[in-house]
């Protein structure tokens, strides 16, 4: 299973197997990861699930969606060019060894 | 001291865990007579039907998080509530003190008199619906609601053959102007549903369902989605008052002070329809239970939050802003033609709802248009060079 890490705003880091498919925001809570609210459960709707890439993987990454682009405008947190959110990132084999960092606060 | 909340689904959760992240370090029980972990119910008739997610999807969170959080969930019903001892009473007889009591009970199906008829609201449900499914043939959805129609988009997308059955002249009359309803069966008939409308159901029969004398479509799996009703007995039991749910003032708060409602099962005054409202939603549910749980630390204030809801059928995603009940006035923004457009929805010359499909932008635009309370008029809404973020 691809190995995704959540570095928190504190520095507190944690590595996670997520299933292929399953997405990045869905690592994280699955597993009590801090830093992700996903107060939507996943459908692009609240911006509290927005995490920063680190940016040698941003090239992996598919396109920002124009729903993703029109949410990411609302982040709680600033937004930066390698913003997304965590929703929006389905894991696959390649993106083992991903790494994001959860910002500072989502709502 | 300690809160006692009722209901573990997405408002009782929602109030346990933002209690938490405000820094509340007091006792937190749960109770839910659902088994297991507080989920989502949006999938269940999206992504779960189709296969594309499984229980561990819906989750809101896995059972650690309410052993890191210090949140003690009991599984159990609560049969009363004792206001004078502040006590809620579990169908164990066993009983649970609070000081502060947060009533999230949600709804509960409205049922058809008819036999072998299922319904969706719980995960059990949604997982027996999901077997039956797998098996069936042909489908007759009841009901041309937004779960009614999520639930044919599903059946269809997996290949049967499905029929909508609506009793009113439109599909989602309730909460969308013609324009939306149109739009909707016109896709659901492109991709096969046999959608009829101004129809009734008037006997079930052996692999049929029967409309009157003449018209019968072939059913091997019958589901109806006609509507809920809140789950308001406990606090009509407690002597709380109740009208369409149980009556809360803006601060979400029955008369008795210690006791809160949210969710699905509460009516509050709503600025954005100038009347109680009894809202079906997740947003409605999250964003109460935020409300509620500062004002249990202290920093009270009025729920005011703006509206919102999604639907999802087949590859439309329809977003919704706002109140639209008692609109005089509609113009659409964009051409359905293009499968992307946005319906502006004004009451006495100001705009009160947006519904958008396939126009994230629009969608996000309107909930801060409605939230400021803009002057946006119709001509600008219709005008596609006019920047909609500017008249915010
Ligand atoms: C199939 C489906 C799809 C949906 N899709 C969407 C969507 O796409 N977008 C959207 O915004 N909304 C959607 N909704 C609506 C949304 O899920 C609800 O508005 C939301 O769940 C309301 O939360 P709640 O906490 O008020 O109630 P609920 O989530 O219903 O939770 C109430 C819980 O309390 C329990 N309970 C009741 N009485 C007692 C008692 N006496 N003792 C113990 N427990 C009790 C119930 O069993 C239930 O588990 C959907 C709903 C369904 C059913
Ligand atoms: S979980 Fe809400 S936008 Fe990702």
């Amino acid at each position: 299973m691809p190995k995704i890490t959540y570095i928190s705003d504190a520095g507190v880091s944690r590595t996670i197997d997520v299933p292929a498919g399953d997405t990045v925001m869905e690592g994280a809570v699955q597993n009590n990861v801090d830093g992700i609210v996903a107060e939507c459960g996943g459908n692009c709707q609240c911006a509290t699930c927005h995490v920063y890439v680190e940016e040698k993987f941003l090239p992996l990454l598919d396109p920002i969606g124009e729903d993703q682009d029109a949410m990411l405008d609302t982040t709680a947190s600033p937004r930066k060019s390698n913003s997304r959110l965590g929703c929006q990132i389905h894991v696959k084999a390649e993106l083992d060894g991903l790494v994001v960092h959860t910002p500072p606060t989502q709502q | 001291m300690a809160v006692v909340i009722i209901g573990g689904g997405q408002g009782g959760f929602q109030t346990a865990a933002s209690l938490r992240a405000e820094g509340y370090e007091e006792h937190i029980t749960l109770i839910g007579d659902e088994p297991g972990v507080p989920y989502q119910r949006p999938p269940l008739s999206k992504g779960f039907l189709l296969g594309k997610q499984e229980q561990r999807h819906a989750e809101l969170r896995p059972a650690a998080f309410y052993e890191t959080q210090r949140i003690t969930l009991v599984t159990a019903r609560a049969t009363a509530i004792d206001r004078e001892a502040r006590r809620v009473k579990l169908a164990s007889g066993e009983q649970i003190e609070y000081d502060t009591l947060v009533l999230a009970t949600g709804a509960r199906n409205r049922m058809l008199p008819h036999e072998d008829v299922f319904y969706l609201r719980t995960l059990g449900e949604a997982t027996e619906i999901r077997q039956r499914l797998s098996a069936a043939q042909d489908v007759v959805v009841i009901g041309g609601g937004f779960i009614g129609l999520e639930v044919a988009a599903a059946a269809r997308t997996l290949g049967k053959q499905v029929t909508v059955i609506e009793g009113q002249e439109r599909l989602m009359a309730r909460v969308v102007a013609p324009v939306v309803s149109e739009y909707f069966r016109n896709q659901h008939e492109a991709k096969g549903v046999d959608v009829l409308l101004n129809a009734t159901l008037y006997r079930i029969g052996d692999k049929e369902v029967l409309l009157g004398e003449r018209t019968r479509r072939p059913a091997d799996l019958v589901i109806a989605g006609i509507g809920v009703v809140p789950n308001v007995e406990l606090a009509r039991e407690a002597g709380l008052p109740v009208g369409n749910g149980i009556t809360v003032n803006e601060y979400l708060q029955t008369p008795d002070q210690r006791i809160f409602a949210i969710g699905d099962c509460a009516e509050c005054p709503s600025i954005f329809a100038e009347a109680c409202v009894r809202l079906e939603s997740v947003q409605n549910a999250v964003d109460q239970a935020a409300c509620v749980a500062k004002a249990i630390v202290g920093h009270r204030a009025p729920y005011t939050a703006v509206p919102w809801f999604w639907t999802d059928q087949y590859d439309i995603h329809l977003q919704m802003a706002g109140l639209p009940a008692g609109f005089d006035q509609v113009v659409t923004r964009g051409d359905p033609q293009t499968r992307k457009f946005s319906v502006f929805y004004f009451r006495g010359g100001r705009l009160c709802a947006v519904d958008s499909v396939n126009r994230p932008a629009d969608h996000l635009a309107a909930r801060k248009l409605i939230g400021a309370r803009t002057t946006l008029s119709p001509d600008q809404a219709k005008d596609e060079s006019f920047d909609l973020k500017s008249a915010v």
